[in-house]
């Protein structure tokens, strides 16, 4: 789905990823760790697109595409999709009308015709249940005035609503109180197919207790510096990332 | 207008480019260019006026030329020649309508290319519409079944002619023909405009809407409009307004007057799409209009207005609150792009008790334009209990345009509520980055924002007129953030 190779970034000339390495294959669920500042928001807004970054070295194919060729709402019609670590607040636009507008502009780049507002209003409270999102924050303005938590679930419905090939997921479960957190796991999960895949950014091992992933990564330093299973989030939970930061120094 | 959504917004931007631009093959009759007493008389009696209309014609010509052009607005233009200008221009007619099928079929074709098609709007909208094209009313349609009512609606003219006894005595009093340099010009030389008359007790039952257009080149558009609802009345007015893409600035000076006697309320809504000039600033209206309307007790003026159009916008619809207990409302949003340049807000001038006030004004500025908001709250010694709320945003879509600011507030009575909130911001990199992401394209992701920061105002608006002013505002801001 996404290979990443020997990518390297800059901000303001200061090198944030030196030389990261990834390939996350349809299917799969990915988890991405790593101490404050060690590139993870980075990496997730390189793939989206943003163009403060600069890519100094490397490639990415997204699905035999070049992304870095691609532009952000290119990328984003062509199914990558990024569950913001601070979603922003559009005043005066119903999250109906965003997804609407953003879903029409999807099938249009596919050559589908646009979605009825029948057809459509049916996915919003299809999908409004999956996330248990309150039906009355669908037609709120796109996340003004929401509590942190019903940002961050509002990201997971708006990603229910688009259906993405690939989502990241950045720092999704931080601010959300223990229900929410299995919500919006199982919602997460109930999307899952073989044709798609997840990358999750993450600093606890709890939300991993209720999305199981495929591989875990630890990002240090603008590199991965180590990839293992599952139970490899149990270790840093106890260990913390030092011994992986004396490991790297070795 | 919850249902319409940014795809169909889309599609109708397919043709972005100022689309009202064309000019209609229509015989006028035009008069010679210049200002003089023949020139006032000259437009009088091609009108049958009687003789108190001729005097007070002259009478405002005479102040008219003792008067100097206004400069303390945040604007810089040349200065019109008002002796280049033809002060009279009307599409030639061998007889007055009697109906709908009299219009020639060239102006019927202008119409329909304004989206105002008559048969349509009669059909469909139920919207009674009188068209004013380069100075004077053409149609009205739906004059019967408002005519049942007591409703009068018609050209400011014929209104001269068959109600003079209503015109006589309510015109001016609102706006002074001493009151400021344009209203002086308007009184000597108006050709045409709106007139509305709402008997006591009756809700109009439409939309009462007129149409301007300027359509010869060389002339002036000096049109008054007239609205008077009797006790206990009410009734909503829409007003649209466009011209020719010409590369020379055309003057529009309007006088409009609103009265509401007691328990009566009056809404104007405006979407003003005049010709703005190109992307050099070549061309396009200077749009100099003085709006005001007066409340008597427990009456309620509300004006909307979508600003989108003209090279310079001079212009602040007011209220005079004499009533108790009476209501002004301005909701205004004013978009300036590449060389446009806007100073218009409001006065809110409350003389009776309990007298209350809300200010919501949306400032909009890309390319190089400059876009200020003024407003006067003015409270006097007999208003006790007076209330204000002013809000007033300004969005800024580049680095080169301003944005500014001028409140003002004169107080006289210390029991008096006054609050003013204003913000200024730029589009949000973050917010475009958001909506990117989702696939929404760059143009689009503007339309949302800028028509969801509208939001306060475009409610205002009757649904097709929120329709046409979301549409406006994004063609208006195409490809403007930088
Ligand atoms: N716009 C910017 N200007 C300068 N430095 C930046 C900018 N954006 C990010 N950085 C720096 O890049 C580094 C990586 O930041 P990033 O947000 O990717 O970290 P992270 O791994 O997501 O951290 P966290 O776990 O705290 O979310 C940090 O040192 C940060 O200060
Ligand atoms: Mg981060």
């Amino acid at each position: 789905m996404i290979t990443i190779k020997n990518l390297h970034a800059s901000i303001e000339g200061k090198p944030i990823l030196k030389g990261l390495n990834l390939t996350v294959n349809a299917g799969e669920v990915h988890a991405i760790m790593g101490p404050n500042g060690a590139g993870k928001s980075t990496l997730a807004s390189i793939l989206a697109g943003r163009e403060e970054y600069e890519i100094t070295a490397g490639e990415i194919d997204f699905d035999g595409e070049d992304l870095l060729d691609l532009s952000v709402e290119e990328r984003a019609r062509e199914g990558l999709f990024l569950a913001f670590q601070y979603p922003v607040e559009i005043p005066g636009v119903s999250n109906v009308n965003f997804l609407r507008t953003a879903i029409n502009e999807i099938r249009e780049h596919k050559g589908e015709k646009a979605m009825s507002a029948k057809e459509f209003m049916a996915l919003v409270r299809d999908k409004s249940a999956l996330v248990e999102l309150d039906s009355k924050l669908a037609s709120r303005s796109v996340n003004e005035g929401f509590s942190g938590g019903e940002k961050k679930r509002n990201e997971i419905f708006q990603m229910a609503m688009l259906n993405p090939k690939l989502a990241i997921l950045d720092e999704t479960d931080s601010g959300l109180d223990i229900d929410a957190l299995r919500i919006v796991a199982n919602g997460v999960n109930q999307l899952k197919t073989d044709q798609n895949a997840t990358i999750i950014i993450t600093h606890y091992q709890r939300l991993l207790d209720y999305i199981i992933p495929d591989f875990v990564h630890v990002l240090y330093d603008g590199r991965i510096v180590k990839t293992a299973g599952k139970e490899l989030a149990l270790e840093l939970e106890e260990k913390g990332y030092d011994w992986i930061k004396e490991n790297k120094v070795n | 207008m919850a249902n319409y959504t940014e795809d169909e917004l889309a599609e109708e931007l397919k043709n972005q480019e100022y689309k009202f631009g064309f000019v209609s093959d229509i015989d006028t009759d035009t008069i010679p260019i210049g200002l003089n007493e023949d020139i006032v008389r000259l437009i009088s009696s091609k009108k049958e006026e009687p003789e108190w209309l001729l005097d007070y014609r002259l009478n405002a010509l005479e102040l008219w030329s003792t008067m100097n052009e206004p400069s303390w607005a945040h604007v810089k233009y040349k200065k019109p020649d008002f002796q280049a200008i033809a002060y009279y221009s009307a599409p030639k007619q061998t007889k007055k309508y009697e109906s709908w099928d009299d219009v020639d079929p060239e102006m019927k074709a202008t119409m329909t290319k304004l989206g105002i098609s008559m048969e349509e709007q009669q059909r469909l909208t139920g919207v009674a519409v009188d068209f004013v094209m380069d100075s004077v009313s053409v149609a009205t349609s739906f004059k019967e079944k408002l005519g049942e009512l007591g409703i009068i609606f018609c050209s400011f003219s014929e209104a001269v002619q068959n109600h003079p006894e209503l015109v006589k005595k309510y015109m001016g009093t609102v706006i002074p023909t001493q009151d400021n340099y344009y209203a002086a010009l308007n009184a000597a030389v108006f050709t045409d405009g709106s007139f509305c008359y709402i008997p006591k007790g009756v809700r109009c039952p439409m939309e009462l809407s007129t149409y301007f257009r300027i359509n010869a080149g060389g002339t002036g558009q000096f049109e008054r409009t007239l609205v008077i609802a009797d006790e206990g009345s009410y009734v909503s007015y829409l007003e649209g307004c466009t011209a020719p893409q010409r590369d020379e600035n055309q003057l529009h000076a309007a006088v409009v007057e609103l009265i509401a006697l007691e328990n009566a309320e009056i809404k104007y809504s405006t979407v003003q799409n005049w010709y703005p000039g190109d992307k050099n600033g070549l061309g396009g209206i200077f749009n100099f209009v003085t709006k005001r309307g007066i409340c008597e007790k427990n009456a309620k003026i509300s004006w909307t207005q979508v600003e989108t159009g003209s090279a310079v916008t001079w212009k602040y619809p007011s209220c005079i609150l004499k009533g108790d207990n009476s209501v002004g409302e301005f909701y205004s949003v004013a978009v300036t792009n590449n060389y446009q340049q806007a100073d218009t807000g409001t006065k809110m001038i409350h003389l009776g008790k309990n007298t209350t006030s809300t200010i919501i004004s949306k400032g909009i500025s890309a390319g190089k334009s400059q876009n200020s908001y003024r407003g006067l709250v003015q409270i006097h010694k007999n208003a006790h209990n007076a209330r204000n709320f002013s809000q007033c945003d300004s969005l800024l879509m580049s680095s080169e345009c301003g944005a500014h600011t001028f409140p003002y507030i004169e107080c006289k009575n210390s029991s008096a509520k006054i609050e003013h909130e204003a913000t200024t911001s730029k589009i949000g990199e973050d917010q475009l980055f958001y909506c990117k992401q989702r696939g929404i394209s760059e143009e689009k992701a503007i339309g949302l924002i800028v028509n969801g920061y509208c939001k306060e105002v475009l409610n205002q608006l009757p649904m097709e007129f929120a329709v046409e002013a979301q549409k406006l505002l994004t063609i208006s801001l195409e490809g403007s953030v930088g």
